[in-house]
């Protein structure tokens, strides 16, 4: 037989990278590009959800809170998953949900909001996505977190988790 | 619908098909003939077909739009002009691993087609072993990224909106690319199975060369692809990035290119035995290490695909599987042939290991900058990136001997060469370089000592790669095309790197600029309404010293609602330089800012990249011309 030691300590080194990845694998952090954070927001024109008024970004992010602009639509079937942790933060008084309702039909997206809770304390209409498209966003849903001066704070693509709220709790602070 | 359903059936039967395949191959292991039995045929061939199938459903799933399927949802869009509806197939996770899915099916097909005369025996543990990972492959698909799930209810309209995917170049960058990947499976598969039948001679390196050659070409034109629409498109003024996603596909290139010629020595002298078998085995597990890296998501990247943990360990498992699986085969069944022959020190087969050496330090260098991120943050959490002065540091000062090594180690002879040190000719050439090196450096502020001796050096061998051209030796023609297109490829890449210039300044319409070695002029502004944006176009007039006059028009790109400007460079390629200049506005007054960059020898770049795959071509048709 052959010289054990070599074959021996290859499988020792993989088992330890097996290891370092596998560990690595779950510390996955989203990929972020960092040019929108730190960042005003565009400022953007929408019509509300409710009364079809036209209103300005620029009105919104006004009081001294956090802003969340969540981009969602109703035939989206991760914004279902993450509606409950909307529901939660909307019951926080620093922090306030923007909705940004995403090529949705209007009678759909009415019927959900009815359906699942309104954590939404404005709804904007973004019926042809462009102004999805010009704020960077990847797809639905996605988060902004934005404070009072327009400045993107966090991004989140994707999902809303537990992690995410955490981190959007240690943002009020 | 229909189509999506039809696909995902489609799968299963082909996944069914590959496990049929053992039973059977495993019955005609036993019979004594030298030829495959046909049942394996008709089941290779059914495969084929059914893969075939499924991807081809997926197409139609994209043309049509059929958003009741995921993948479509989440990668296309009406709007999409048809043929980026066709190539986004393949531009998202799910598609491409079908695609990569059609390639090892077709290649091991392939395989045992033009494998006939070989040893029966030897071809089947390849084709069982190509089958592991097939089945690998089919698994991944079905269980984690299924290309054909159903969503209900129907969105109306899909996600697919990123207009810098929809670019001719990337609509083929990833199936050259994949080509390349796949087909070093086939290297794998088959060392593996003449390790297991103790096959590993000239004649198995003679036949797996044109396999390593293929992959190699495909790797290296699916490189090029991605590096010239990262250029053109993304318009960063730059070719290379050493982001960790190109890193990869470096990686088992670099891994292919020791092979091609390690297998060599192993053809013609029955040389490195070993070694080559550990290259072959690299190349194929470089491969999927990339994979692993890019689709788990463990990597923060501009190409990173959607993140999905439990694809990640999949990967993970199978990548770890493979590699544990092809060492027991390696440790237990490699015996190593003693050989009698002795080793001169200048010989060919001595520059060729040196060749490898250098090749393995290359690629642990960039493995190390890609991988020990990772490490660093699982071990200490502690984040960090590696970027180009990482690389350039601990590449250049290597390069160097690299590159003499190349100007003199293809003229030697194997087994012994009688070195005359002296020869005149090529001393002359050598001070020749120096002297055009100092030319060079004066025109520059280059002071560093590795970067002078680099250029010296990537002269010398440009010059030698010529010379080899008009006399004769025991370089084939494709070998001196291929390596005069590497050198050619090295120097402009250095030229690129110290002649570009950049200019950034402020400017009105009306007014002009002057540079060092010219002015630029900015001539007149044409605003015109596009559908949804208007579109500024500057028009500059570029007058360099030696009266030379360009035209460039950037465009500014003002989308009304809202209000986001986005701006398209105007590059200029010509043989020598590409001019390239690209414009922003300048809030609040009429001023403009603009960049204006030259570039020395971009197409060069290119080309030379093409030259090498073109030798390596000549060399696979004449092998095969040969054989016939």
């Amino acid at each position: 037989m052959k010289n054990k030691t070599l074959p021996i300590s290859i499988i020792i080194f993989l088992a330890f990278c097996f290891f370092v990845f596998l560990k690595g694998l779950s510390n996955t952090n989203n990929y972020i590009p960092n040019e929108s954070l730190g960042k005003k927001i565009a400022s953007f024109n929408a019509k509300n959800f409710f009364n079809e008024q036209e209103i300005n970004s620029d009105e919104l992010f006004i009081e001294k809170k956090i802003y969340l602009l969540n981009i969602w639509a109703s035939w989206c079937v991760p914004c279902r998953n993450e509606h409950g942790i909307l529901m939660q933060l909307s019951q926080n008084d620093s922090i306030k949900i923007i909705g940004l309702n995403y090529k949705d039909n209007l009678d759909n997206a009415k019927k959900f909001i009815n359906e699942m809770g309104n954590p939404y304390s404005k709804i904007l209409r973004d019926q042809d996505g462009t102004i999805s498209i010009e704020l960077g966003a990847y797809g639905v849903p996605e988060t902004l977190v934005i404070d009072n001066n327009k400045i993107i704070l966090k991004k989140f693509v994707g999902p809303l988790n537990n992690q995410s709220l955490k981190e959007i709790k240690s943002l009020i602070r | 619908m229909f189509f999506s359903q039809l696909g995902f059936y489609s799968l299963i039967i082909g996944l069914i098909f590959s496990i049929i395949l053992f039973p059977v191959a495993y019955r005609d292991l036993s019979i004594v003939n030298n030829a495959i039995s046909s049942n394996i045929f008709s089941i290779l061939s059914l495969k084929l077909f059914f893969v075939f199938l499924s991807f081809i459903c997926l197409i139609i799933s994209f043309i049509n739009s059929d958003f009741s399927n995921e993948t479509v949802y989440n990668n296309s869009h009406t709007t999409k002009p048809l043929f980026y509806k066709i190539s986004g197939t393949w531009g998202n996770h799910e598609g491409s691993l079908l695609l990569c899915l059609l390639i090892l099916v077709f290649f091991i097909f392939i395989f045992l087609i033009t494998s006939r005369k070989e040893p029966k025996k030897y071809r089947i543990i390849t084709l069982l072993f190509q089958e592991i990972i097939i089945i690998g492959f089919f698994l991944f698909l079905l269980i984690t990224s299924n290309p054909f799930n159903h969503l209900f209810p129907i969105p109306q309209e899909g996600l697919g909106l990123n207009p810098i995917l929809q670019d001719p170049i990337l609509a083929i960058h990833p199936p050259i690319l994949y080509l390349g990947y796949i087909g070093s499976s086939i290297i794998l598969s088959s060392s593996i199975a003449a390790i297991i039948q103790n096959n590993v001679n000239n004649y198995w390196a003679k036949n797996l060369k044109n396999w390593v050659i293929i992959s190699w070409i495909f790797l290296t034109i699916g490189i090029v692809l991605g590096s010239i629409w990262a250029y053109y498109e993304l318009g960063w003024g730059g070719f290379w990035f050493w982001d960790p996603v190109e890193n990869i596909s470096l990686m088992p290139w670099l891994c292919l290119t020791a092979l091609v010629h390690s297998i060599l020595v192993l053809e013609k002298k029955s040389l490195f035995e070993t070694w080559t078998l550990v290259l072959c085995i690299s190349s194929f597990t470089l491969s999927m290490c990339g994979t692993f890296l890019v689709r788990s998501g463990i990597l923060n990247s501009v190409h990173t695909f959607a993140h999905d943990p439990s694809r990640g360990i999949f990967i993970l498992i199978f990548l770890f599987l493979l590699i544990l699986i092809s060492l027991i085969i390696f440790f237990f069944f490699h015996k190593e042939k003693k050989i009698k022959q002795k080793n001169f020190l200048f010989s060919k087969e001595t520059s060729i290991l040196l060749n490898n050496w250098f090749m393995m330090y290359f690629l642990s260098v960039v493995l190390i900058g890609t991988v020990y991120p990772i490490f660093l943050e699982v071990i200490t959490n502690e984040k960090i990136s590696v970027g180009p002065p990482f690389y350039n540091k601990l590449l250049i000062p290597f390069l160097i001997p690299f590159l003499f090594l190349m100007s003199i180690g293809p003229n030697m002879k194997w087994i012994r060469q009688n070195v005359k040190l002296l020869n005149v000719k090529l001393i002359l050439l050598f001070l020749l370089s120096i002297f055009l090196s100092y030319l060079i450096l004066i025109k520059t502020e280059l002071n560093t000592l590795f970067g002078s001796v680099l250029i010296i050096f990537s002269i010398y061998l440009f010059f030698v790669t010529i010379r080899d051209f008009f006399i004769k030796n025991q370089i084939n023609f494709s070998q001196k095309i291929s390596h005069f297109g590497f050198s050619l490829l090295i120097l402009s890449i250095i030229m690129n790197g110290i002649f570009s210039r950049e200019i950034i300044t402020n400017i009105k319409v009306g007014e002009k600029y002057e540079f060092n070695n010219g002015t630029i002029y900015f001539e007149d502004i044409n605003t015109s309404k596009k559908k949804n944006y208007i579109s500024i176009v500057g028009i500059f007039r570029i007058k360099e010293n030696n009266n030379n006059e360009i035209y460039l028009e950037p465009e500014l790109r003002i989308f009304n609602q809202p209000i986001v400007v986005t701006s398209e460079a105007d590059i200029k390629t010509n043989f020598i330089t590409d001019k390239f200049l690209v414009m922003n506005l300048v809030k609040g007054n009429d001023y403009y800012n603009i960049k204006y960059q030259t570039k020395p020898f971009m197409i060069w770049i290119w080309l030379s990249a093409i030259l090498m795959c073109v030798g390596a071509s000549i060399n696979f048709f004449k092998r095969k011309q040969n054989e016939e």
